[in-house]
């Protein structure tokens, strides 16, 4: 071994923090927590050498674990490696797991089941996003599942039984296409290396014909598309964010999501790349219905989550635009979106969180004038509200305004469109602000107690890093941009296609 | 060309068998001793030596050269051992689950004799290789398992699922006979081997050969549960006792796909090297696929609907077969390979999945699915028994790490193989619904409420690490299967 094993360390370390959870008495319900917030800090550590260490010049894969022999007679390895693609999102899981152990502190319903759950479900994203061989990735994202059934299933609101069952169902039906496809890789191409893959010189047999590959990218895309959630998959998405209880939804909107987008620039972008470029005019066009279709949704809703869960489908809307739009500008911008969505989506869920533990429901007709009852809460609301508006200064800005401009050169017509939505967020965001916090304080509701220490201190690192990326983003895109630009430029490579693709937009 | 042993050389061969035959007739012996008699153990004890002396003798015969034996009726080859062992392997677990059964409390020296009896028809039709043998073979087991599904005494559910099942099993295998007669008659001869030179050489009408291969597939359908001819599996599943209901889903089944291998790959398919095709006259292929989607998506869609744990069971069961019979459509290697490995995986996963349904059957005195309500919250025990169950169902439904989704990786791999894409992405969409169904049980067991306040118990201290051992298991071989598969490898040769 040249070097410690830095991604095993961070992918397996909540495993090791489960079997201690698991050690536990059930009765102890603050031994749980602890030990449940010992088994996620190790990789937040982890995430922080990384956020150190990561060499910010190269596209090339970096602190590779192997590929070390794992499955011989079907060729699959152990692989591990981070990129400009994927560090940001390690560090952005690193951070919001941590941040939802805190917020899941007064859980009281069987403390021990949900943090070993829990526990699973980190190593499960964390491997997700740092495995390199499709087997391994393939189990990663299949392990999740089962963590967020129970998750959902168990802790859930009112529907959660058939929120958990949606989920789970949904994903599974993109994960079994996902799994021809690995098999025709497998068949055809000989291997599972996600690196190897992306040599089309390997890709023989059928792998080679346009059809097939056309085929096999749909069954990438549409795996993907459901996890974004693209529209018309998104159906599951409200369902599973309102029932999930806060922290899961936190998870939910703050980083599966993300794994979609990831999978699409990871496996559609980099192995079939000639198709992801005769395809991008209709990932664009997906993506502007998600952006236009979600946030009309958002302004329909009466239930403050379910608001914030079709915002979600709004601004990951952007993401695909911009990583359909061949520019440097927008497929930075659209990962930059990635990882901005994370963290502001993560405080609205939060914040709605704070409201309804103390309210015990959603309505948002039911309150009013909560901002001089809670002043602080209202303070911390403001900041992610407005930086979910895309407020100059806040960190949505920067990505959004990136993904316009890249997606501008490419496709006029649509993203003339898309800007419209910039109109209909600042709509459903200020007029949810507006009913909520200000107006005629509620009577109901005078008693409430102001958010608390270890509410704020879930919402202090998340809201610094909006603010702190909304003026200066360098850190965040220094450490995507090389590797992005370097997808980029294989898409780019197939410069007659782009031309035709480009004559052929109505 | 292959050697071809007379009845004397060829009983080296068949020591394994010989063994189990010994203890046939020894349990019922020794059924005679007052002494033994009384003690309700001692039986199902010599029955598992039997056993274990069968499957050391498998390993032992392995070593001779593969051959055809007594004049060309059985082959010996490694997929034959492979069979061997499974037949052995899947007894001593049917012969476990029967002791630990209550419903099979009363049971006399007949029931382990007869289980025995199955467990030497398997390997015997999985070898077979002639037409009258495939025939003799298939009804060995189907009437000692007509007799041993009607063996709960005084159970009107029980002898009416024998009935049924003697009624299906007779008009199956009167179809089945009927169809070799035709197959014989066009080719002028019962031996498997010959029939593909006699098809090979003279290319003739295809509507004689259609029909009595039609016809012949009712036998081995039956025996796998394939649509259309299933019916009886969930009226047998469900009146049976919950041990022969396992063995019958696992062992029979296994041997029915043995011989539906063997079958086809020897009589109906020309091979060089890794490649098989099929001769022109039959479309086999096609014939297979139409029945494995109606199979698979039957099972899976009729299942959705149930609510008596043991049929559900069942056609849980039918849409497995459903899944084995598309690898049947590729005609490649790895498709001997692929249902070999799955139906070693299912073997794992179904016992496991039946020995926790029989322990909360017996445990609640009903059948019904809604038993499972609230395990996972009734002590320490009925959380053990939640968490493999919930194991053994992700493993049905092919989710990793578990075998169940190696399992459909390489049925899936042989499928797209033969470039049969539309049968994949059947395939996989019928796994999706297969969560439906399966995921209601983990519902039950962890989002309801217990319907009684009891805590769990499985009634035996062997019995929770029987199935810890199983689901354990089910995990490892899910993430480290190279092992099996090289078995698998190895056993998929077939001698033609």
């Amino acid at each position: 071994m040249e070097h410690f094993p830095l991604l095993t360390f961070i992918t397996f370390a909540p495993l090791a923090g489960m079997l201690l959870v698991a050690l536990m008495p059930k009765e102890k319900l603050n031994w749980i927590r602890w030990s449940a917030l010992l088994g996620t800090l190790p990789s937040l550590v982890g995430a922080v050498i990384l956020f150190l260490d990561f060499d910010r010049t190269t596209k090339a894969i970096q602190l590779a674990e192997g590929p070390y022999k794992w499955i011989e007679a079907f060729n699959i390895h152990y692989y591990f490696g981070v990129d400009g693609l994927s560090v940001t999102m390690v560090i952005l899981t690193a951070l919001i797991s941590t941040i939802c152990i805190i917020a899941s502190w007064k859980i009281t319903k069987q403390v021990k089941a949900y943090f070993v759950l829990f526990l699973l479900l980190e190593t499960g994203m964390m491997g997700t996003f740092l495995a390199l061989d499709f087997f391994l990735f393939f189990i990663f994202w299949e392990v999740m599942l089962l963590p967020m059934y129970f998750l959902i299933g168990i802790w859930g609101g009112a529907r959660r039984e058939y929120a958990a069952i949606k989920f789970f169902l949904y994903t599974m039906a993109g994960s079994v296409l996902m799994l021809l496809v690995m098999i025709a890789f497998y068949l055809y191409a000989g291997t599972f290396n996600m690196i190897e893959l992306q040599n089309q010189a390997i890709h023989l047999g059928p792998l080679s014909g346009e059809h097939f590959r056309l085929l096999c990218w749909l069954g990438l895309f549409i795996g993907f598309a459901i996890k974004v959630p693209v529209f018309p998959f998104h159906t599951w998405l409200p369902d599973a964010h309102v029932e999930a209880p806060t922290a899961i939804s936190v998870i939910l909107a703050g980083v599966l999501l993300k794994m979609g987008t990831y999978g699409i620039l990871r496996f559609n972008y980099q192995i079939f790349p000639d198709i992801t470029v005769d395809m991008a005019y209709w990932m664009a066009l997906l993506g502007v219905i998600n952006i236009i279709y979600g946030a009309l949704c958002a302004m329909a809703q009466k239930d403050f989550k379910k608001l914030i869960a079709y915002s979600s489908v709004s601004h990951m809307g952007f993401v695909i635009l911009g990583i359909a739009s061949f520019t440097s500008e927008g497929i930075n911008g659209g990962v930059l979106q990635m990882f901005n969505h994370g963290t502001i989506t993560a405080q609205l869920f939060l914040l709605v969180g704070v409201i309804y533990d103390r309210a015990h429901h959603r309505e948002i007709n039911g309150f009013g004038g909560m901002a001089s009852i809670m002043p602080k809460y209202a303070v911390w609301t403001t900041i992610a509200f407005f930086a979910a508006v895309g407020l100059p200064g806040l960190s949505g800005f920067i990505s959004e305004a990136l993904i316009f401009l890249g997606s501008f050169k490419t496709y006029q017509g649509l993203t003339a469109i898309a800007v419209t939505s910039v109109v209909f967020t600042a709509a459903y965001m200020l007029w949810t602000l507006q009913r909520v916090y200000l107006g005629k304080e509620n009577e109901k509701y005078k008693a409430f107690p102001d958010i608390s220490r270890r509410e704020a201190l879930c919402l202090l690192p998340l809201a610094a890093i909006v603010l702190i990326l909304g003026v200066y983003p360098k850190p965040a895109l220094d450490m995507m941009r090389v590797s992005l630009d370097g997808i980029n430029e294989v898409l780019l490579k197939h410069g007659d296609r782009v031309a035709t693709m480009l004559q052929s937009i109505p | 060309m292959m050697q071809v042993l007379n009845n004397q050389e060829s009983l080296w061969y068949f020591l394994p068998e010989l063994a189990l035959v010994a203890t046939f007739v020894l349990i019922f012996i020794l059924d005679l001793l007052p002494s033994i008699k009384n003690q309700k153990r001692a039986l199902p004890i010599v029955a598992a030596i039997g056993v274990v002396f069968f499957l050391g003798l498998s390993v032992y015969v392995q070593q001779f050269p593969q051959a055809l034996l007594f004049h060309g009726m059985i082959v010996g080859d490694s997929f034959t051992d492979f069979f061997r062992l499974f037949a052995g392997v899947s007894t001593l677990f049917a012969l476990y689950f029967s002791v630990k059964s209550k419903e099979l409390a009363k049971v006399k020296a007949e029931y382990w004799a007869l289980i025995l009896g199955i467990a030497l028809g398997l390997p015997i039709l999985a070898a077979s290789n002639n037409l009258l043998m495939i025939y003799l073979s298939l009804e060995l087991v189907s009437i000692l398992s007509y007799v041993v599904v009607g063996s709960i005494y005084g159970s009107r559910a029980s002898s009416e699922a024998a009935l049924k099942y003697v009624l299906y099993g007779a008009t199956a295998s009167g179809i089945m006979i009927y169809g070799l007669s035709l197959l014989f008659g066009v080719s002028g001869t019962l031996d498997a081997i010959q029939i593909k030179a006699f098809l090979l050489s003279h290319p003739m009408e295809r509507l004689p050969l259609f029909i009595g291969l039609l016809m012949t597939m009712a036998g081995f359908g039956y025996k796998v549960s394939m649509v259309p001819f299933h019916m009886w599996a969930p009226d047998v599943y469900q009146g049976a006792p919950t041990p022969v209901t396992s063995y019958l889903s696992v062992g029979p089944k296994a041997a029915g796909f043995a011989i539906l291998l063997r079958f086809v790959y020897t009589a109906l398919t020309t091979h060089n090297g890794a490649d098989f095709e099929p001769i022109k006259s039959v479309d086999i292929s096609g014939l297979m696929s139409v029945f494995a989607v109606a199979t698979m998506t039957l099972g899976n869609v009729v299942a959705m609907w149930q609510k008596d744990t043991k049929r559900m069971l069942a056609y849980s069961s039918i849409a497995h077969a459903g899944y084995m019979l598309m690898a049947v459509a590729a005609l490649n290697q790895q498709a001997i390979e692929g249902i070999l490995f799955y139906l070693s995986a299912y073997l794992v996963m179904n016992f496991g999945a039946f020995g926790v349904a029989q322990a909360v059957m017996q445990e609640s005195g009903t059948q019904d699915l809604e038993s499972f309500k609230g395990l996972a919250k009734r002590g320490s025990k009925g959380s053990l028994a939640a968490l493999a169950m919930t194991v053994f169902l992700i493993s049905l439904t092919g989710l990793p790490p578990t075998i169940g989704f190696v399992g459909k990786f390489v049925l899936f791999s042989a499928v797209l193989e033969a470039k049969l894409y539309v049968l994949a992405v059947i395939g996989v969409l019928n796994s999706v619904v297969s969560l439906y169904y399966y995921a209601r049980i983990i519902k039950y067991m962890y989002f309801d409420d217990p319907l009684s306040e009891d805590k769990f118990s499985f009634g035996s201290r062997s019995y929770p690490v029987l199935i810890t051992f199983l689901a354990l298991a089910t995990l490892a071989l899910g993430l480290f299967w190279e092992p099996l598969s090289v078995v698998v490898k190895n056993s998929a040769h077939l001698l033609s």
